[in-house]
């Protein structure tokens, strides 16, 4: 493997992106970019304290401080990058605004539709200010079509693009997601896309204005099942559907996640073949494994409920890391159902992911990593995400050349 | 031109890593699918076209390997090792999920072919990395160590964690493969240099549980799954309600702005229900609040609290009252953001998704064919997203591939 001599290079050293992206949605993909050195400057309006992004000021917290400087997930969701404040009400905040886009790669913003347009900062207008700028949207229904105005965080675009439907039981709701699957998502299609976009511009010279909608991102994620109906006529709704914890595609039984001696302890167990099958039988080492209605997979998917339900009395009395340690030594696909806790402290294979970073106000805390491993061009996480402003000096004296003077003045009359 | 159009892409055939190739030969790259002589094991994966098998009509098969070119080899034996070396000689990013030490075995690994072409980009997408466990997994098993199944379910903890469905576990270890070779690819256009990468889908699914993750990180403390939305560290309300039809629609964020009470107040009285529902008075209340209702007056507050529960029964009657798609269109048309669940061949259909040019038309010229695949996931105006081609079928562009390789390296195409 390539060993790098000195401090390692940075893949994305030079970029430079003006940044308006909050929550997850949005300013998860600009957290990668950071990560890769990526100057994102974020841009939050001074007069709402950026409240715009609630995780400003939401848990969970470090300790029993309060407010727009403590957000446990704004923190987590914005390692990396500078902060700066331009009151774009006014038209000296325009002014500086236009100073940044004139000088950056890429305008990012996840607001609602036509929002960035109506501040004055539509993409005709970025252009005009810098031809190659590459300007990126992300809302839920996209910016065209006949949903545009409507709003949505992320469980809304995991309801209608039917991500939420996909997952549950029979004869149960829905269960969906219990997380917003769809922001840490559409963040990774939004990344996906600037990157596209800044390697054709590198080609090419030319920019361009993308147009992502979360929803249709998620909707790309259903692959084989709407080719399923789109040409079988199949629909996903039907009798006994969906029953996410088994497996269609590939067909696979035993496929589930089974009860462990304990409080709310579960393991998931996949037999991909028969091999698979022949190993768990032999562990589990009961006669109903000899059972003939078992001993091919079109048996044991015909008779899955009664299948289940005897892996399941045996999985009830095991503990759950026993099981998996015994079952993966056999070669069979098995895991505990992780808690937090276990995964992130206990787990050898999450070494490395938890960066401590350091952040103004709160201090030392971990964050998400990234599950990648670059010989030459490593991620690096060290600076918490920014307070209110806290770059101001930093961005509009070092960037914008004003003096300490000039940038005492702004502040003074409201507009950073 | 798309984005990528003239980058060389090899990809070891692996049901794993199949949707990275997709997302990098949907935007222009050039992906060479490279399969054993006897097919792929994905190739029997259904659904199957007209529910009929066999290795060129999986529906799995068509939607994971649009817009690339297959070839097949037997790396087994020396002489396809030799054509997959020259194939790597022209190409800009190889993309690989086999078994641990398959490739050094073969002499196929980064060390290897970095000699053959040092400006590759070599990204490995393992279950646990290449430096983790080497234990045997699945979409259901990464789902289940990796923290999204922990969050996933039903407020009934004698019900299982869930799963999401849909392949969702490798989705998420595909995106940051895909990412990880743009951001290789980008410093590559500057530097010349390419690298290896080693991406870990047990860390993938890691880093993608939101405050399953950082509420311990943070504050040590652990959410808990809840029927339909976010698991939490406290037990929350209800966000899905069941409308006239039968079909469920996600609330999300209960109304507190008195625009929003005006609005349901005068969606009860068009549905002809003020009659029997005497707490239409409190949105009339609501209705005339100069600013909305802030968390911290509701259950001290009693008007406020009586605003609150207003605009949630409100809400509740009219679903009971309209279809879940009604409700939906309802309630953004007046500005209240509700989602209705839909399955995914409903998302499909939709109107929306339809005028926005989602259906993609797939001509299968053999077949004498055309099919609606899923389209764009995202519109870039100068660098388009596209599907070149519907997928392979086996060795199908051996002759052309595997033979202008051989001829550019001066081997013997055998």
């Amino acid at each position: 493997m390539d060993e790098p001599k000195g401090p390692a290079p940075q893949a994305l050293a030079g970029v430079r992106i003006c940044d308006f992206c909050g929550q997850l949605a949005g300013a998860g993909a600009t957290r990668w970019l950071a990560a890769f050195g990526a100057e994102v400057i974020r841009i939050e309006d001074p007069v709402r304290q950026g409240r715009w992004d609630i995780l400003r000021g939401i848990g969970p917290f470090v300790d029993e401080r309060r407010g727009i400087e403590f957000g446990g997930g704004y923190n987590n969701h914005n390692v990396e990058k500078l902060g700066v404040t331009i009151n774009l009400r006014t038209e000296r905040g325009k002014a500086l605004l236009t100073e940044i886009v004139r000088q950056s790669d890429c305008v990012t913003e996840n607001f609602a539709a036509g929002v960035l347009e109506r501040l004055g900062f539509g993409y005709e207008r970025l252009k005009a200010i810098r031809p190659d700028i590459i300007y990126v949207s992300n809302c839920g229904f996209g910016q065209v079509g006949p949903y545009a105005a409507f709003k949505t965080w992320g469980p809304i675009v995991q309801a209608v693009s039917g991500l939420t439907f996909a997952s549950g039981l029979p004869g149960q709701p829905p269960a969906g997601w219990g997380y917003s699957y769809m922001d840490h998502t559409g963040g990774y299609y939004m990344a996906m896309a600037i990157l596209l976009a800044l390697i054709h511009r590198k080609r090419t010279g030319e920019g361009q204005w993308v147009d992502l909608a979360c929803t249709e991102a998620a909707l790309t994620l259903h692959g084989p099942a709407l080719l399923d109906w789109s040409i079988n006529g199949r629909p996903t709704r039907r009798e006994g559907q969906p029953h996410s914890n088994r497996s269609e595609w590939p067909p696979m039984a035993p496929h589930g996640i089974y009860p462990c001696a304990g409080d709310d302890a579960w393991v998931a167990i996949a037999c991909r073949d028969e091999d698979d099958w022949r190993r768990l039988a032999r562990i589990i080492d009961a006669p109903w494994t000899d059972d003939l209605t078992f001993a091919s997979l079109a048996g044991r998917l015909a008779n899955q409920d009664a299948l289940d339900a005897q892996v399941a009395a045996w999985t009830g009395g095991q503990d759950k890391f026993e099981a998996q340690r015994a079952l993966r030594a056999a070669g069979v696909p098995c895991s505990a159902v992780q808690t937090p806790g276990e995964r992130i402290d206990h787990d050898p294979d999450t070494e490395g992911l938890w960066p401590s970073v350091t952040h103004a106000a709160m201090g030392e805390v971990r964050v998400d990593g990234l599950p990648a491993r670059f010989s030459k061009t490593p991620w690096r996480m060290t600076r918490g995400a920014p307070c209110l402003g806290e770059h101001n000096d930093t961005v509009f004296g070092r960037l914008l050349g004003l003096s300490g003077d000039d940038i005492a003045e702004l502040r003074a009359e409201g507009v950073i | 031109m798309s984005a990528l159009a003239g980058f060389r892409v090899i990809e070891l055939a692996n049901e794993r890593i199949a949707f990275a190739g997709k997302l990098l030969a949907d935007m222009g790259a050039d992906v060479i699918l490279v399969e054993p002589p006897g097919g792929d094991p994905a190739r029997a994966f259904p659904p199957f076209l007209d529910d009929s098998p066999g290795p060129e009509r999986s529906l799995w098969w068509w939607h994971y390997h649009t817009s690339k070119r297959g070839v097949t080899l037997n790396l087994d034996r020396p002489e396809d090792r030799r054509r997959l070396e020259a194939l790597v000689g022209g190409a800009d990013i190889l993309l690989e999920s086999e078994p641990r030490g398959r490739l050094a075995a073969l002499s196929l690994d980064y060390d290897d072919l970095k000699a053959v072409r040092p400006e590759l980009i070599f990204v490995s997408m393992t279950p646990f990395g290449r430096s983790g466990s080497d234990a045997p997994a699945t979409d259901l098993t990464l789902l289940a160590g990796g923290g999204p199944a922990w969050s996933c379910g039903y407020d009934d903890h004698a019900l299982p964690p869930v799963r999401g469905g849909g392949n969702q576990g490798y989705h998420t270890a595909c995106h940051f493969a895909a990412m990880s070779a743009l951001t290789a690819l980008f410093w590559r256009l500057s530097s010349g240099e390419g690298q290896f990468i080693d991406v870990s889908m047990h860390q993938a699914q890691n880093v993608t549980t939101e405050a399953g993750s950082y509420s311990w990180l943070v504050a040590r403390q652990t959410v808990q799954r809840q029927t339909g939305r976010h698991a939490a560290v406290v037990m929350t309300q209800e966000t899905q309600m069941r409308c006239s039809d039968g079909r469920w629609v996600n609330t999300g964020v209960p109304p507190r702005a008195p625009a929003d009470y005006a609005a349901i107040l005068g969606w009860v009285r068009e549905l002809g229900l003020e009659e029997g529902f005497p707490e239409a008075v409190f949105l009339e209340m609501g209705g005339a609040m100069e600013k909305p209702l802030t968390y911290d007056r509701i259950g001290v507050d009693d008007e406020a609290t009586a605003i609150f529960m207003a605009g949630r029964e409100a809400l509740a009657l009219i679903a009971a009252n309209v279809s879940a798609a009604a409700f939906f269109v309802g309630c953004q048309r007046r500005g209240i953001a509700v989602g209705v669940i839909y399955a995914p061949e409903e998302a499909f259909e939709d109107e929306h998704f339809r005028a926005r040019g989602f259906q993609v038309p797939v001509t299968h010229a053999d077949l004498g064919r055309t099919f609606r695949y899923p389209g764009a996931p995202y519109r870039m105006t100068a660098s388009p997203w596209r599907i070149a081609r519907r997928a392979p079928k086996l060795g199908e562009h051996n002759d052309e591939v595997l033979g202008a390789a051989a001829e550019a390296t001066g081997a013997a195409a055998g």
